[in-house]
């Protein structure tokens, strides 16, 4: 177990280097001039744009480009943004809103998900189930931005029982309803997968066994139920972490809120590489985490499975 | 039903109202409920009047520094630091500013305030991006230089503590006019110390000082009480909400969480008048759009040329694109400059070559044809990102049905790779391109564009007479003498058409209720004036 963990920590180490290669690659190849749309509609003087990609080292080849910025971050240094901001500045602001907002979409669609997920696969056909599904239907159908924008206005705007946009005040309470629609694509899977899962567990032998026993049936369900029906739901969750934070750029959009989303969203328009491959990075670096998180649960969940 | 079992129903409604009611509060902001919340966006850089050159930090920078003018809503530049200004012949100016004006950390403003920030500005190695403004001041080439040997220019001397004279290469009326725009505010001497710093927390001499600069989020600013100007704050202080959608800003409008929000997002066009009522402001602004066509085209240089260009700009339909693309919210062209600036004539001889006549287009077309027939495509280039795909489709459709030729509007993804192409001159295609004022004069908007040389002709158009004709004008002794003049280097563009004029800018503003507010000249709202 300890040699597992060490082993997939290492494996961290050329993943960090592949992605940053690459991801700084393609901002590099990014077409277009990034000092050509510094001045609006009225062209910088060619001797100030030579100075700015001077500053930025934008003249330079991509692999000394390259270089400075791996050179920079064992420094802790990230580079500076085209705003003149440190990038770790940027990023100390703007993932610990980003974090706070996909761990409570993770919550809500975990805790929903299950819950619902447990009631409809416990009475598979009837009316329960068959709402249920159907609303999980339309839910994933419907895409994330669209239900963005009807809870804002309805909730928002109309109800006034939320806050319409987030702004600087990220505290929990107004991060709710943002992170119940960036929840909302996801929360219909986690539900179909333990419905799926209970129900086919609800019929195992195991189970039939417990339940002759004369065991209770909330423990019926808790111990000898869901405990096998949570494997791929915590696999979905795992993997939906990492994908929770890069999707909150639509999320972040449309409740103003200033995360990684609308971070990431405003720096590869500008073509800024050092903010963009240090915050994917970062992104990459949680998915993989994650991952190695949700293995290692399983043996927690079931020790059945074990690694060597 | 039991007790127990209404217990809980209790419990849980309870808990709903609660939750609903904690959300609700957080609705409405409550601490800074008395300062003005109006929409912004994160400025590119450091708040400094000698390279903040885009709205987001325009806005925020004109309300912290005041220079010698400053521009009312209507754009009529009005006294502020001068106390006199002396010249005889627009070239040579003797500038005295007034005593007792202070920045906020307390020090004089004194004439070299105005001199170290012109000269800061200008010198190549501090890459402040508002450089080319200081272009007629003489001495500018050599400070400007890529490698400048010399630091300071030889066109501006301090006298003493409150003159300082300032000399150009060439007359220019127009250079009064700018006097109220950013980079011509002075700076403190702190500035200097360490600009970087500086830019994260500025000191300056305005109607309002920095409170705090949230980053991506707002900057507040409030009034400074010491401002002995006449564009004192009339509100209590301004908080720039910082929305990278105006979609979002809009929201926040109809939901009471924003006083004033500038720009009516396209996708509230069609409503904003029913959802707003009388909350809905509307205003001509200093901004317009052009389709430019270089004459290095094929078939576009000389009296073809002329006759092409004549030929697409009757034969595209601007006031059917207006309404039906924009809802009204542009108003067709009239000439090459835009109708919220001060000496807008709207009737020049000449005039008639911006209105739709399929007719006469065609006449002129077929004219062209007879000194070489036509050939291949018209292709219109546009960016993709930021809503011009439309309209640019819309034309050449005009274009298409009215010539009976092949044309298209073609895309290129970003503005900065548009930018790139025209700025190297590569670009094989007509393009769109706009011009928004950055101070309210006429020749702001043909001088950098169309004289030969000048530094956003993107068109290559050089025409010694029209280069004469705003010479003249710059040489003018009075603003109306000027707009005269001015009229008459229009008519040589109105028959030429480097490039072709489509519309300026109508802006659609909201208001909160109990809010007052005007837009002004350039279509940002009149912060200081601002009450609620």
């Amino acid at each position: 177990m300890v040699w597992y963990t060490i082993r997939r920590i290492l494996q961290l180490i050329p993943v960090f280097f592949g992605a940053t290669l690459l991801l700084y690659f393609m901002v590099y190849k990014l077409p277009g001039d990034p000092t050509a749309a510094l001045g609006g509609g009225r062209p910088l003087t060619e001797a100030v744009r030579n100075q700015i990609r001077e500053q930025y080292h934008l003249n330079d080849n991509f692999f000394t480009q390259y270089w400075l910025y791996l050179k920079g971050i064992f420094t802790f240094d990230f580079g500076t943004s085209f705003s003149g901001r440190p990038v770790l500045d940027v990023m100390q602001q703007a993932f610990p809103v980003t974090i706070r907002l996909a761990i409570m979409a993770l919550i809500f669609e975990a805790v929903f998900g299950i819950v619902f997920g447990v009631i409809a696969g416990m009475r598979k056909g009837g009316w329960f189930d068959s709402t249920v599904l159907v609303i999980s239907l339309i839910v994933i159908a419907i895409p994330i931005f669209v239900i963005g924008f009807i809870a804002q206005f309805v909730i928002g705007v109309k109800w006034g029982l939320a806050p319409v946009t987030v702004g600087g005040n990220d505290g929990i309470a107004n991060l709710v309803l943002p992170a119940i629609v960036l929840a909302s694509g996801s929360f219909a899977y986690v539900l179909r997968l333990t419905r799926s899962s209970v129900a086919e567990n609800a019929t195992a032998d195991h189970v039939r066994t417990a339940t002759a026993k004369g065991l209770g049936r909330p423990r019926v369900v808790s111990v000898h139920i869901l405990r096998n029906s949570l494997i791929p739901v915590v696999t979905f969750l795992g993997a939906d972490l990492g994908a929770l934070m890069a999707g909150a750029v639509v999320t972040e959009g449309i409740f103003n809120i200033n995360g990684i989303g609308q971070t990431v969203f405003r720096s590869v328009q500008i073509g800024e590489a050092p903010t963009v491959v240090s915050i994917v990075t970062v992104l990459v670096l949680i998915y993989l985490i994650a991952n190695l998180a949700v293995d290692l649960l399983y043996a927690v969940i079931d020790p059945r499975i074990r690694y060597a | 039903m039991t007790a127990v079992r209404l217990k809980k129903i209790a419990a849980i409604a309870g808990a709903l109202v609660i939750s609903a009611g904690v959300l609700a509060a957080c609705g409405g902001s409550s601490s800074d409920s008395d300062l003005v919340r109006v929409n912004g966006s994160e400025p590119e850089t450091g708040l400094i009047t000698t390279t903040t050159n885009e709205n987001g930090g325009g806005r925020i920078v004109d309300r912290l520094f005041t220079g010698l003018y400053y521009y009312d809503a209507d754009g009529n530049p009005k006294p502020a630091m001068v106390d006199k200004l002396d010249t005889t012949d627009n070239k040579n100016y003797t500038i005295t500013i007034k005593k007792g004006w202070k920045f906020t950390d307390g020090t004089e403003v004194k004439a070299h305030n105005f001199v170290d920030a012109w000269n800061f500005g200008a010198y190549t190695p501090n890459a402040q991006k508002q450089q080319s403004f200081f272009a007629p001041i003489a001495g500018y080439d050599e400070v400007s230089s890529e490698n400048p040997t010399v630091k300071t220019m030889s066109g501006l001397k301090v006298v003493d503590d409150y003159t300082f004279t300032v000399a150009l290469k060439q007359p220019a009326i127009d250079f009064k006019l700018g006097l109220g725009f950013t980079p011509f505010k002075p700076l403190p001497d702190v500035a200097f110390k360490d600009i970087k710093a500086f830019g994260e927390n500025p000191v300056g001499n305005g109607p309002y000082k920095l409170q705090t600069w949230q980053h991506n989020v707002k900057a507040d600013i409030v009034p400074n009480p010491d401002y002995p100007g006449e564009n004192k704050a009339q509100n209590k202080g301004i908080s720039f909400v910082f929305y990278t959608s105006l979609d979002t800003g809009y929201a926040d409008l109809q939901s009471g969480n924003l006083d004033v929000l500038d720009t009516i997002p396209t996708s509230a066009l069609r409503t904003y008048k029913q959802d707003l009522g009388d909350r809905a402001i509307d205003k001509a602004t200093a901004q317009n759009q052009t389709i430019t066509i270089p004459e290095r085209l094929a078939h576009f240089g000389g009296q073809e040329g002329v006759l092409r260009r004549q030929a697409i700009s009757m034969a595209i339909d601007r006031k059917q694109i207006t309404t039906n693309i924009f809802q009204g919210s542009r108003n067709p062209s009239k000439d090459f400059t835009a109708s919220s600036l001060p000496g807008f004539d709207g009737n020049l001889p000449g005039e008639s070559n911006l209105e739709y006549n399929p007719t006469k287009a065609v006449a002129l077309w077929n004219q062209a044809n007879a000194i070489a027939p036509w050939s291949g495509k018209f292709v219109i280039s546009t960016n993709y990102d930021g809503g011009h795909k439309e309209w640019t489709d819309a034309a050449a459709n005009s274009i298409k049905n009215t010539l009976k030729i092949d044309a298209e509007g073609a895309g290129i993804p970003t503005f900065s790779q548009l930018r790139q192409q025209i700025n190297d001159k590569t670009i094989q295609t007509a393009f769109r391109a706009g011009w928004q004022g950055d101070y309210p004069s006429m020749l702001e908007f043909l001088e950098p564009i169309f004289v030969t040389g000048g530094g956003s002709n993107d068109a290559g158009y050089s025409n010694p007479t029209f280069d004469a004709k705003v010479r003249e004008a710059e040489s003018q002794t009075s603003a109306e003498a000027s707009y005269k003049v001015v009229g008459e280097a229009q008519q040589i563009l109105l028959n030429d058409l480097p490039a072709i004029p489509m519309w300026d800018y109508v802006n659609n503003a909201g208001v909160n209720t109990g809010v007052k507010a005007a837009i002004t000249w350039s279509g940002l709202p009149d912060y200081e004036n601002i009450t609620k």
